[in-house]
């Protein structure tokens, strides 16, 4: 398949991705305040682990004067100048898609258009207005839409692999980052671990990851700490799990080289990276990674999957320059 | 009956639908039943369905000004033109001989040029044609077929007879309106299809395909075919995309294109592969910026010395565009006499040549009641609707013919034929065009009917999408 194709798939879903999992996280966030009264005074704190989670610090401050819910939930559903906000990820999906529409199914595009279209008419910030609980629930079950549909009506071929590859990378961050939040709420203020507030945070963070069901399920009981690390980064079924994630991406490119799993081209470094990272993910035990520091990990954890991500386009896509068309020299007979 | 049409005059104009008020013509009497048992609500649903359809597919065209709203749909009326068996017989013959003679005259005009030695066309005009190649000279096209596609532009004079007003012989486009307004239509009125006989358009993407191989290099039977497209902000993008997924083939850009030892690849996740065809939908000008300009990022460097080598076959072929000239096209009927010894069947449009000494006073002269067209512009620019313009603008013309006399043509205003178009909310007389897509491979094939283009604007003569145009489905009718 055409490397810009490639690409383009890998981008789509990947923004898709980003724009389900910056709804969830919010929506998750805001039940949360309603809930625990006890944590009024740690509110902008709050808020401000959520944007230094996402990197996005600088951007932030630059538009905004003070770090609100307000601000926060602004900046990151309907903010264009934020190129991760839920409407950027939307419009730069549907660009990506626009590039490739005949590779996909007409129910992928279409879903992808709707969505985007919802934004771009304001109506999307009339729902917001009138409930942002059906509003954020709207978005979820719209990229969710997207990704059953393409399970649906898409070959599953290279171009579905590609697809595969950038929902996981993706997801593979998020949910590393979102473990990391609670780094960045609790540690820094020394809070004790087991209090009832405590619970009620990571209760979230299972639930900003749509874990909380599952992981009652694998483990009945109390939420603890070092569980909730272990189910959302080594569970092997729960398919937002860092394992699992990575996993897939491992699969879906030794489908696309069509290399035996556990061996890897030695042309192709995403191969070696992936598989490398499948198995430290895979040998490493919990008390490892509390030894080594979990934000540490986490941190580095990341790192690997933007090194991977960017071999990724190094073995497929490297030959792409990118240099834009001048409008000028778009004409056609169009008559 | 109270219905829709009541109310509806046809003024001075040759109506498609009504002889004279009241009075329908007989292929146009089943839907006149149809559409006026229909209340107004019941109308705008329709519309209201048909549009929603357009814009969640994205059928669109792009409009540059503006940033992010840069995709409109191509406003789509619901009351579709009719064409009669017999009637359409005679477009198609007519089309049919006017691409071979045009055919015929792109082979002449690159080798020995009878044409002009034998004083039918003069050879400043040739020369001095913006799109004419002459670096290929002598150069032999596959089968000899220089235009693939074309796209010629008709419409009916107050008489009712179809005229030909100008050919697209480089990029036309519009095609792929012309299959989604069928597929609305179909939608939104099935029960009126299976009471017509409406001929199939379906076919025309498999016809296209089947062109395109034909023209592989070396006879090749299993070419890769690839359309080559500026990209998505070009304003035909949906179509170029929506051709290439219909077809099944790959649609790339100049960046995913490379050319090595003159020969053409495509860049894949699995390496290099070769191309061997291009539906290429970018004009001459962009193609290779070792040639042609040399700032065009839409082009392949190298390409073109591909072409030359026989590695590589380009639709339509390069150059094609001094077939297309506004000038050239006066001569059309005289090339059908010349390398055909026929009758042309669809006439031009009489049109002066302010390259004419005799022409050119006349059309001076004339400057308020002529439609003045420059040779080379598209899209309803570089015109001038002499009644409706200001003495400024006429000022304007007549200047630019006094410097540049070869560069205008100039034909009288005739006031097309109309068709019931929906307005707010009842219908009135709106002027329509046709724009049938030809195919020229092994055999001629014609798409039943082809684009109506309706302008929207009261009283205006200029149908261009970007101008307030619209379209409508066209039915070529099986009995």
């Amino acid at each position: 398949m055409l490397s810009r194709v490639a690409d383009a798939l890998f981008w789509l879903s990947r923004y898709t991705e980003r724009a389900e999992n910056n709804a969830r996280m919010l929506d998750v966030n805001l039940q949360l305040m309603l809930d625990a009264q006890l944590i009024n005074s740690k509110n902008q704190q709050h808020w401000e682990s959520i944007i230094f989670t996402l990197e996005d610090n600088e951007l932030f401050k630059k538009h905004y004067p003070e770090i609100t819910k307000d601000s926060v939930v602004e900046f990151i559903t309907f903010d264009r100048r934020n190129p991760n906000s839920v409407y950027s990820c939307l419009a730069l999906a549907r660009e990506n898609a626009r590039t490739v529409r005949e590779q996909m199914s007409i129910e992928m595009w279409e879903q992808i258009n709707r969505m985007f279209l919802l934004f771009r008419s304001g109506e999307a910030r009339q729902m917001f207005q009138g409930s942002t609980y059906e509003f954020f629930k709207w978005i979820l079950e719209g990229s969710q839409l997207f990704q059953g549909v393409t399970d649906a009506t898409m070959s599953h071929g290279e171009g579905w692999e590609f697809i595969q590859l950038g929902k996981y990378l993706e997801r593979a961050d998020r949910t590393s980052r979102i473990l990391d939040l609670k780094y960045h709420v609790l540690l820094p203020t020394g809070e004790q671990i087991g209090g009832n507030v405590d619970t009620i945070q990571w209760m979230a963070v299972l639930k900003s990851c749509s874990a909380l069901e599952p992981y009652r399920k694998h483990y009945r009981g109390l939420v603890a700490p070092w569980k909730v690390v272990e189910f959302l980064v080594k569970n092997p079924t729960f398919p937002r799990s860092v394992l699992f994630c990575v996993h897939s991406v491992d699969e879906s490119l030794h489908k696309i080289t069509g290399v035996d799993r556990g061996d890897f081209n030695y042309k192709v470094e995403a191969e070696r990276l992936s598989g490398k990272l499948l198995a430290d993910l895979s040998y490493i035990t919990i008390a490892e990674i509390f030894e080594f520091g979990l934000h540490e990990y986490l941190d580095r954890m990341q790192l690997r999957l933007i090194e991977t991500s960017n071999a990724i386009y190094t073995a497929f896509c490297e030959w792409l320059d990118t240099e834009e068309p001048k409008p000028s020299q778009l004409q056609e007979q169009i008559g | 009956m109270g219905n829709f049409f009541e109310g509806y005059m046809t003024e001075s104009f040759f109506d498609e639908m009504f002889e004279s008020v009241g009075n329908v013509r007989p292929h146009y009497r089943k839907l006149f039943d149809r559409y006026g048992g229909m209340s107004i609500k019941d109308f705008e649903k329709k519309r209201a369905a048909a549009d929603n359809a357009f814009l969640s597919q994205g059928v669109t065209f792009t409009v540059y000004s503006d940033q992010e709203g840069t995709e409109r749909i191509f406003p789509f009326d619901l009351i579709p033109r009719i064409i009669p068996r017999k009637e359409w017989e005679h477009v198609e013959n007519g089309l049919g001989q006017r691409i071979t003679a045009l055919n015929l005259f792109l082979r002449d005009i690159y080798h020995e040029q009878k044409i002009v030695k034998d004083g039918v066309i003069p050879e400043e005009i040739i020369r001095s044609a913006l799109h004419f190649r002459p670096e290929f000279m002598g150069f032999d096209v596959p089968k000899d077929i220089y235009i693939h596609i074309c796209g010629t532009d008709l419409i009916r004079n107050n008489d009712g007879n179809y005229l030909v007003l100008e050919d697209n012989a480089r990029c036309p486009s519009g095609v792929s309106y012309l299959l989604e307004n069928r597929q609305a239509m179909k939608r939104v009125f099935p029960n009126l299809f299976s009471r017509y006989l409406v001929r199939p358009v379906d076919t025309y993407c498999l016809e296209l395909l089947d062109v395109l191989r034909c023209i592989a290099p070396n006879a090749n039977s299993d070419p890769n075919v690839v359309l080559l497209t500026p990209g998505i902000y070009n304003s035909a993008y949906f179509e170029h995309s929506f051709l290439a997924r219909t077809m099944g083939i790959e649609i790339v850009v100049g960046a995913d294109l490379v050319v090595q030892d003159g020969i053409v690849f495509m860049k894949t996740t699995q390496g290099l592969k070769r191309v061997d065809v291009i539906y290429r939908r970018i004009d001459d000008d962009f193609l290779d910026p070792l040639v042609f300009r040399k700032d065009s990022v839409l082009g392949v460097p190298g390409i073109v010395d591909a072409y030359r080598r026989g590695n590589v076959s380009l639709a339509n072929t390069i150059g094609t565009g001094v077939a297309d000239d506004k000038v050239t096209y006066c001569f059309v009927p005289k090339m059908i006499k010349y390398y055909m010894d026929q009758e042309p069947i669809l006439y031009n449009v009489d049109t002066y040549l302010s390259y004419f000494d005799a022409d050119r006073a006349f059309i001076l002269e004339n400057l308020d009641k002529l439609v003045v067209k420059s040779a080379n512009e598209s899209g309803g620019y570089g015109m001038l609707m002499g009644p409706y313009a200001t003495r400024e603008q006429r000022d304007a013309f007549r200047k630019a013919i006094e410097a540049n006399p070869r560069n205008y043509v100039a034909q009288p205003v005739i006031q097309l034929s109309r068709s019931p178009s929906f307005c707010d909310d009842h219908f009135e007389g709106r002027h329509i065009d046709l724009r049938p897509y030809i195919l020229f491979g092994e055999k001629i094939t014609i798409i039943p009917g082809g684009l109506t283009r309706v302008a929207l604007r009261k009283g205006s003569l200029v149908v261009n999408s970007s101008q307030g145009g619209g379209s409508k489905d066209t039915w070529v009718l099986n009995e």
